[in-house]
Protein backbone atom coordinates (compact mmCIF):
# COMPACT_ATOMS: atom_id res chain seq x y z
CA UNK A 1 0.00 0.00 0.00
CA UNK A 2 1.10 3.55 -0.70
CA UNK A 3 2.21 5.41 2.39
CA UNK A 4 0.25 8.57 1.68
CA UNK A 5 -2.96 6.61 1.18
CA UNK A 6 -2.34 4.82 4.45
CA UNK A 7 -1.73 7.97 6.43
CA UNK A 8 -4.80 9.58 4.90
CA UNK A 9 -6.88 6.68 6.02
CA UNK A 10 -5.38 6.77 9.48
CA UNK A 11 -6.13 10.42 9.97
CA UNK A 12 -9.67 10.16 8.65
CA UNK A 13 -10.60 7.38 11.02
CA UNK A 14 -8.22 7.79 13.92
CA UNK A 15 -10.95 8.61 16.41
CA UNK A 16 -12.56 5.21 16.04
CA UNK A 17 -11.15 2.30 18.02
CA UNK A 18 -10.96 -0.03 15.04
CA UNK A 19 -10.43 2.04 11.95
CA UNK A 20 -12.25 1.05 8.82
CA UNK A 21 -10.72 2.35 5.61
CA UNK A 22 -12.53 4.83 3.44
CA UNK A 23 -13.99 3.13 0.37
CA UNK A 24 -13.90 4.69 -3.06
CA UNK A 25 -16.19 2.96 -5.57
CA UNK A 26 -14.11 3.96 -8.57
CA UNK A 27 -10.99 2.67 -6.88
CA UNK A 28 -12.72 -0.65 -6.18
CA UNK A 29 -13.93 -0.79 -9.79
CA UNK A 30 -10.37 -0.20 -11.02
CA UNK A 31 -9.09 -3.00 -8.76
CA UNK A 32 -11.85 -5.30 -10.01
CA UNK A 33 -11.06 -4.59 -13.67
CA UNK A 34 -7.33 -5.13 -13.12
CA UNK A 35 -7.98 -8.26 -11.07
CA UNK A 36 -10.19 -9.61 -13.86
CA UNK A 37 -7.38 -9.25 -16.42
CA UNK A 38 -4.60 -10.47 -14.13
CA UNK A 39 -6.53 -13.55 -13.01
CA UNK A 40 -7.48 -14.47 -16.59
CA UNK A 41 -3.87 -14.28 -17.76
CA UNK A 42 -2.55 -16.32 -14.84
CA UNK A 43 -5.33 -18.93 -15.01
CA UNK A 44 -4.91 -19.37 -18.77
CA UNK A 45 -1.18 -19.99 -18.37
CA UNK A 46 -1.75 -22.29 -15.37
CA UNK A 47 -4.26 -24.36 -17.37
CA UNK A 48 -1.93 -24.76 -20.34
CA UNK A 49 1.25 -25.47 -18.36
CA UNK A 50 0.40 -27.95 -15.62
CA UNK A 51 3.33 -29.00 -13.42
CA UNK A 52 3.49 -32.15 -11.29
CA UNK A 53 5.10 -32.09 -7.85
CA UNK A 54 8.48 -33.21 -9.22
CA UNK A 55 8.51 -30.57 -11.96
CA UNK A 56 9.43 -26.90 -11.91
CA UNK A 57 6.16 -24.87 -11.85
CA UNK A 58 6.99 -22.70 -14.85
CA UNK A 59 3.56 -21.11 -15.14
CA UNK A 60 3.54 -19.80 -11.55
CA UNK A 61 7.22 -18.89 -11.69
CA UNK A 62 6.79 -16.92 -14.91
CA UNK A 63 3.71 -14.91 -13.87
CA UNK A 64 5.26 -14.11 -10.51
CA UNK A 65 8.52 -12.79 -11.93
CA UNK A 66 6.72 -10.91 -14.70
CA UNK A 67 4.22 -9.44 -12.22
CA UNK A 68 6.97 -8.39 -9.80
CA UNK A 69 8.88 -6.70 -12.64
CA UNK A 70 5.73 -4.89 -13.82
CA UNK A 71 4.80 -3.79 -10.30
CA UNK A 72 8.26 -2.35 -9.69
CA UNK A 73 7.96 -0.49 -12.98
CA UNK A 74 4.41 0.82 -12.45
CA UNK A 75 4.76 1.82 -8.80
CA UNK A 76 8.12 3.55 -9.22
CA UNK A 77 6.76 5.48 -12.19
CA UNK A 78 3.54 6.38 -10.40
CA UNK A 79 5.31 7.43 -7.21
CA UNK A 80 8.33 9.19 -8.67
CA UNK A 81 7.63 10.10 -12.28
CA UNK A 82 3.95 10.80 -12.72
CA UNK A 83 1.34 12.95 -10.96
CA UNK A 84 -0.43 10.96 -8.22
CA UNK A 85 -3.26 8.82 -9.53
CA UNK A 86 -5.17 6.52 -7.22
CA UNK A 87 -6.95 4.74 -10.06
CA UNK A 88 -3.89 3.91 -12.12
CA UNK A 89 -2.27 2.43 -9.07
CA UNK A 90 -5.45 0.50 -8.23
CA UNK A 91 -5.86 -0.83 -11.78
CA UNK A 92 -2.23 -1.57 -12.69
CA UNK A 93 -0.75 -2.38 -9.28
CA UNK A 94 -3.38 -3.77 -6.93
CA UNK A 95 -5.50 -5.15 -9.76
CA UNK A 96 -3.36 -6.47 -12.63
CA UNK A 97 -0.04 -7.17 -10.92
CA UNK A 98 -1.68 -8.30 -7.68
CA UNK A 99 -3.92 -10.82 -9.42
CA UNK A 100 -1.42 -11.85 -12.10
CA UNK A 101 0.92 -13.00 -9.34
CA UNK A 102 0.06 -15.45 -6.60
CA UNK A 103 1.54 -16.36 -3.27
CA UNK A 104 -0.84 -19.14 -2.25
CA UNK A 105 -0.03 -21.30 -5.28
CA UNK A 106 3.72 -21.02 -4.61
CA UNK A 107 3.15 -22.18 -1.04
CA UNK A 108 0.92 -25.11 -2.02
CA UNK A 109 3.36 -26.13 -4.77
CA UNK A 110 6.22 -25.99 -2.26
CA UNK A 111 4.28 -28.12 0.24
CA UNK A 112 3.44 -30.64 -2.48
CA UNK A 113 7.12 -30.88 -3.43
CA UNK A 114 8.09 -31.50 0.20
CA UNK A 115 5.29 -34.08 0.58
CA UNK A 116 6.55 -35.81 -2.54
CA UNK A 117 10.06 -35.95 -1.00
CA UNK A 118 11.41 -33.43 -3.52
CA UNK A 119 12.86 -31.22 -0.80
CA UNK A 120 15.73 -29.94 -2.95
CA UNK A 121 13.28 -28.83 -5.62
CA UNK A 122 11.10 -27.14 -2.97
CA UNK A 123 14.05 -25.19 -1.55
CA UNK A 124 15.30 -24.23 -5.02
CA UNK A 125 11.83 -23.13 -6.12
CA UNK A 126 11.16 -20.99 -3.05
CA UNK A 127 14.64 -19.47 -3.17
CA UNK A 128 14.52 -18.78 -6.91
CA UNK A 129 11.07 -17.21 -6.62
CA UNK A 130 12.17 -14.84 -3.84
CA UNK A 131 15.56 -14.00 -5.36
CA UNK A 132 14.03 -13.63 -8.83
CA UNK A 133 11.14 -11.53 -7.57
CA UNK A 134 13.40 -9.15 -5.64
CA UNK A 135 15.78 -8.89 -8.59
CA UNK A 136 12.87 -8.14 -10.93
CA UNK A 137 11.61 -5.30 -8.72
CA UNK A 138 15.15 -4.00 -8.28
CA UNK A 139 15.82 -3.95 -12.04
CA UNK A 140 12.61 -2.26 -13.15
CA UNK A 141 12.84 0.28 -10.31
CA UNK A 142 16.36 1.13 -11.43
CA UNK A 143 15.29 1.27 -15.06
CA UNK A 144 12.57 3.84 -14.33
CA UNK A 145 14.91 5.98 -12.21
CA UNK A 146 17.75 5.82 -14.74
CA UNK A 147 15.68 6.54 -17.78
CA UNK A 148 13.67 9.30 -16.16
CA UNK A 149 10.71 8.08 -18.13
CA UNK A 150 7.84 10.45 -18.68
CA UNK A 151 4.23 9.53 -19.43
CA UNK B 1 -20.52 -24.78 -18.08
CA UNK B 2 -19.72 -23.27 -21.43
CA UNK B 3 -16.18 -22.18 -22.22
CA UNK B 4 -17.03 -18.47 -22.36
CA UNK B 5 -19.05 -18.56 -19.15
CA UNK B 6 -16.30 -20.45 -17.32
CA UNK B 7 -13.61 -17.94 -18.27
CA UNK B 8 -15.91 -15.01 -17.59
CA UNK B 9 -16.38 -16.46 -14.10
CA UNK B 10 -12.58 -16.79 -13.72
CA UNK B 11 -12.24 -13.08 -14.46
CA UNK B 12 -15.09 -11.99 -12.19
CA UNK B 13 -13.92 -14.16 -9.30
CA UNK B 14 -10.36 -12.97 -9.84
CA UNK B 15 -11.57 -9.37 -9.64
CA UNK B 16 -13.43 -10.12 -6.40
CA UNK B 17 -10.35 -11.83 -4.97
CA UNK B 18 -8.31 -8.69 -5.72
CA UNK B 19 -10.92 -6.51 -4.00
CA UNK B 20 -10.93 -8.78 -0.94
CA UNK B 21 -7.12 -8.47 -0.76
CA UNK B 22 -7.30 -4.70 -1.02
CA UNK B 23 -9.96 -4.44 1.70
CA UNK B 24 -8.20 -6.68 4.21
CA UNK B 25 -4.86 -4.97 3.55
CA UNK B 26 -6.44 -1.51 3.95
CA UNK B 27 -8.17 -2.57 7.16
CA UNK B 28 -4.96 -3.97 8.64
CA UNK B 29 -2.88 -1.02 7.44
CA UNK B 30 -5.33 1.45 8.97
CA UNK B 31 -4.93 -0.20 12.34
CA UNK B 32 -1.21 -0.92 12.46
CA UNK B 33 2.03 0.96 11.94
CA UNK B 34 3.08 1.55 8.37
CA UNK B 35 6.60 0.20 8.77
CA UNK B 36 5.94 -3.50 8.49
CA UNK B 37 3.63 -4.71 5.67
CA UNK B 38 1.44 -6.80 7.97
CA UNK B 39 -1.61 -6.56 5.70
CA UNK B 40 0.03 -8.43 2.81
CA UNK B 41 1.41 -11.01 5.23
CA UNK B 42 -2.05 -11.74 6.68
CA UNK B 43 -3.64 -11.86 3.23
CA UNK B 44 -1.00 -14.24 1.94
CA UNK B 45 -0.95 -16.54 4.98
CA UNK B 46 -4.75 -16.80 5.08
CA UNK B 47 -4.86 -17.44 1.33
CA UNK B 48 -2.17 -20.12 1.56
CA UNK B 49 -4.24 -21.82 4.26
CA UNK B 50 -7.43 -21.64 2.18
CA UNK B 51 -5.73 -23.01 -0.95
CA UNK B 52 -4.21 -25.77 1.20
CA UNK B 53 -7.71 -26.77 2.32
CA UNK B 54 -8.94 -26.90 -1.30
CA UNK B 55 -6.00 -29.12 -2.27
CA UNK B 56 -6.61 -31.21 0.87
CA UNK B 57 -10.22 -31.91 -0.08
CA UNK B 58 -8.92 -32.79 -3.56
CA UNK B 59 -10.94 -30.15 -5.38
CA UNK B 60 -10.26 -30.59 -9.09
CA UNK B 61 -11.15 -29.44 -12.57
CA UNK B 62 -13.36 -26.39 -13.03
CA UNK B 63 -14.17 -26.17 -9.32
CA UNK B 64 -10.49 -25.79 -8.47
CA UNK B 65 -9.98 -23.36 -11.35
CA UNK B 66 -12.75 -21.12 -9.99
CA UNK B 67 -12.30 -21.38 -6.21
CA UNK B 68 -8.55 -21.93 -6.14
CA UNK B 69 -6.83 -20.42 -9.17
CA UNK B 70 -9.29 -17.54 -9.69
CA UNK B 71 -10.43 -16.49 -6.20
CA UNK B 72 -7.57 -17.43 -3.89
CA UNK B 73 -4.89 -17.02 -6.53
CA UNK B 74 -5.97 -13.39 -7.04
CA UNK B 75 -6.57 -12.80 -3.34
CA UNK B 76 -2.94 -13.58 -2.54
CA UNK B 77 -0.12 -11.70 -4.19
CA UNK B 78 3.52 -12.32 -4.86
CA UNK B 79 4.37 -9.02 -6.54
CA UNK B 80 3.35 -6.81 -3.58
CA UNK B 81 5.29 -9.06 -1.20
CA UNK B 82 8.39 -8.54 -3.34
CA UNK B 83 7.84 -4.80 -3.85
CA UNK B 84 7.35 -4.17 -0.13
CA UNK B 85 10.45 -6.26 0.65
CA UNK B 86 12.48 -4.35 -1.91
CA UNK B 87 11.36 -1.01 -0.46
CA UNK B 88 12.31 -2.16 3.06
CA UNK B 89 15.77 -3.04 1.71
CA UNK B 90 16.04 0.37 0.04
CA UNK B 91 15.16 2.09 3.30
CA UNK B 92 17.96 0.16 5.01
CA UNK B 93 15.52 -1.75 7.21
CA UNK B 94 17.33 -5.04 6.91
CA UNK B 95 15.71 -6.68 9.90
CA UNK B 96 12.23 -5.86 8.66
CA UNK B 97 13.20 -7.11 5.20
CA UNK B 98 14.49 -10.40 6.61
CA UNK B 99 11.41 -10.70 8.83
CA UNK B 100 9.05 -10.00 5.93
CA UNK B 101 10.68 -12.59 3.66
CA UNK B 102 11.15 -15.26 6.34
CA UNK B 103 7.80 -14.84 8.11
CA UNK B 104 5.84 -14.94 4.85
CA UNK B 105 7.68 -18.06 3.76
CA UNK B 106 7.41 -19.90 7.08
CA UNK B 107 3.80 -18.88 7.76
CA UNK B 108 2.85 -19.50 4.13
CA UNK B 109 4.29 -23.00 3.95
CA UNK B 110 2.95 -23.77 7.45
CA UNK B 111 -0.53 -22.46 6.62
CA UNK B 112 -0.69 -24.34 3.31
CA UNK B 113 0.46 -27.57 5.00
CA UNK B 114 -2.04 -27.12 7.85
CA UNK B 115 -4.88 -26.38 5.44
CA UNK B 116 -4.00 -29.42 3.38
CA UNK B 117 -3.98 -31.56 6.54
CA UNK B 118 -7.33 -30.20 7.74
CA UNK B 119 -8.78 -30.73 4.28
CA UNK B 120 -7.74 -34.38 4.57
CA UNK B 121 -4.86 -34.43 2.06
Amino acid sequence: MERSVKSERRSVSERRRVSSPHLDRQELAAIFAGGFIGALARAALAQSLVARSYEWPWATFAVNLLGAALLGYFITRLQERLPPSLYRRAFLGTGICGALTTFSTVMVETVEMIEGAHVGLAVAYAAASIAGGLAAVFLTTKLVRRAGLRV
Amino acid sequence: MSFVLLWLAVGVLGGLGAIARFLLDALVSANTGARFPLGTLLVNASGAFALGVLVGVALQGDAYLLAGTAVIGSYTTFSTWMLESHRLAEDGRRRLLAANVALSLVLGVGAAALGRLIGGG
